[in-house]
């Protein structure tokens, strides 16, 4: 079950902790890899780390003409494109009372902007072939909302609105469209919380611990694999019954 | 014109899947062969591959029979 053996995947974010995750469990399955970040160092250094099938793939989000040329590079590099990761994603956490027009600006365009560039270059590809899956991370936040994050909760939920309407276009074709939405996933900067905020935090969470980025990357590998062909327009939730939607 | 109009029959039979002695000239996509909104684009996309031309969406939309289709390459390669 959900053996990927030759196909070929676009991961963007891969130098950070969630994206270098989803990186090593579609290369496991054997998915053949594109990397892609900014850190072009740290992404030598994970495509290094998995040997064969793995190649890197540089890219700025946040520079519109990088976006739209990258599936076609990641296709060049790869030999194809057929299943597309959107990972990456910035906050700039501020109230909206003070918010400034920029720190709305970046979060819509790399978490938003990108992931619609990047389904247009990929798309056509996927068409022909008949068969392609996009998954986008969102999160949790995107549905439920929090404070001091109206940027990036609407660029998450705009993410979830986005597949569900390209998920209608494109499912006649073999091509499906689906989210991976994490609660609170362990990371350097959960790391950082002092005890009392990780007891709220966890008090929060039926499942009393935080998830891991494997839990995401198991949820990317089968949402990816031909055993979800009939799952389209949908978002997964991992968040250790968090928020039950 | 004639060659114009052969490659694009080929495209459309292998495309929609139709017979080739139902793909006229007059033939409208959508209705004489089954096309949907998806097809459409797809085709227009052969096109452009095939002929190596841009076709732009306001244009796209008037090209809805086969002989629409090889009049517009036909313009367009001059």
């Amino acid at each position: 079950m959900f053996d990927l053996t030759g196909k070929k995947a676009l991961v963007t974010g891969a130098t950070g902790g969630l994206g270098g995750e989803i990186a090593k469990a579609l290369h496991a399955q054997g998915a053949h890899v594109a990397l892609s970040g900014t850190r072009e160092e740290k992404l030598q250094a994970l495509a290094d780390e998995l040997g064969e099938r793995a190649v890197i793939a540089p890219c700025n989000l946040s520079d519109s003409a990088s976006v739209d040329a990258l599936p076609g590079l990641a296709s060049e590099k790869l030999g194809g494109l057929d299943i597309l990761v959107s990972n990456a994603g910035v906050t700039r956490d501020q109230l909206l009372m003070r918010m400034k027009d920029e720190d709305w600006e970046t979060v819509i365009k790399v978490n938003l902007e990108a992931h619609y560039r990047l389904c247009k270059a990929a798309m056509r590809g996927m068409m022909k072939a008949r068969w392609g899956r996009i998954i986008g991370i969102t999160s949790i936040v995107g549905v439920t909302g929090n404070p001091g994050q109206t940027n990036y909760a609407a660029s998450k939920a705009g993410m979830i609105g986005f597949s569900k309407a390209l998920a209608q276009e494109v499912a006649s074709r073999g091509v499906t469209v689906n989210c991976v939405a994490p609660g609170f996933i362990a990371s350097p900067m959960t790391d950082e919380l002092n005890d009392a905020q990780r007891g709220a935090i966890l008090a929060k969470i039926p499942a009393g611990d935080l998830g891991t980025g494997g839990d995401i990357a198991s949820a990317v590998v089968y949402l990816a694999s031909k055993e979800a062909g009939y799952v389209t327009g949908q978002t997964l939730h991992v968040n250790g019954g968090m928020a039950m939607i | 014109m004639s060659d114009i109009l052969e490659r694009v029959k080929k495209i459309v039979v292998e495309h929609l899947d139709v017979d080739a002695d139902k793909v006229t000239e007059e033939a409208s996509f959508t209705d004489d062969l089954g096309a949907d909104s998806l097809d459409n684009v797809e085709l227009v996309m052969a096109f452009e591959e095939e002929f190596d031309i841009e076709i732009p969406d306001d244009a796209a939309e008037h090209i809805q029979t086969v002989g629409a289709a090889v009049k517009f390459i036909s313009e367009k390669q001059g």
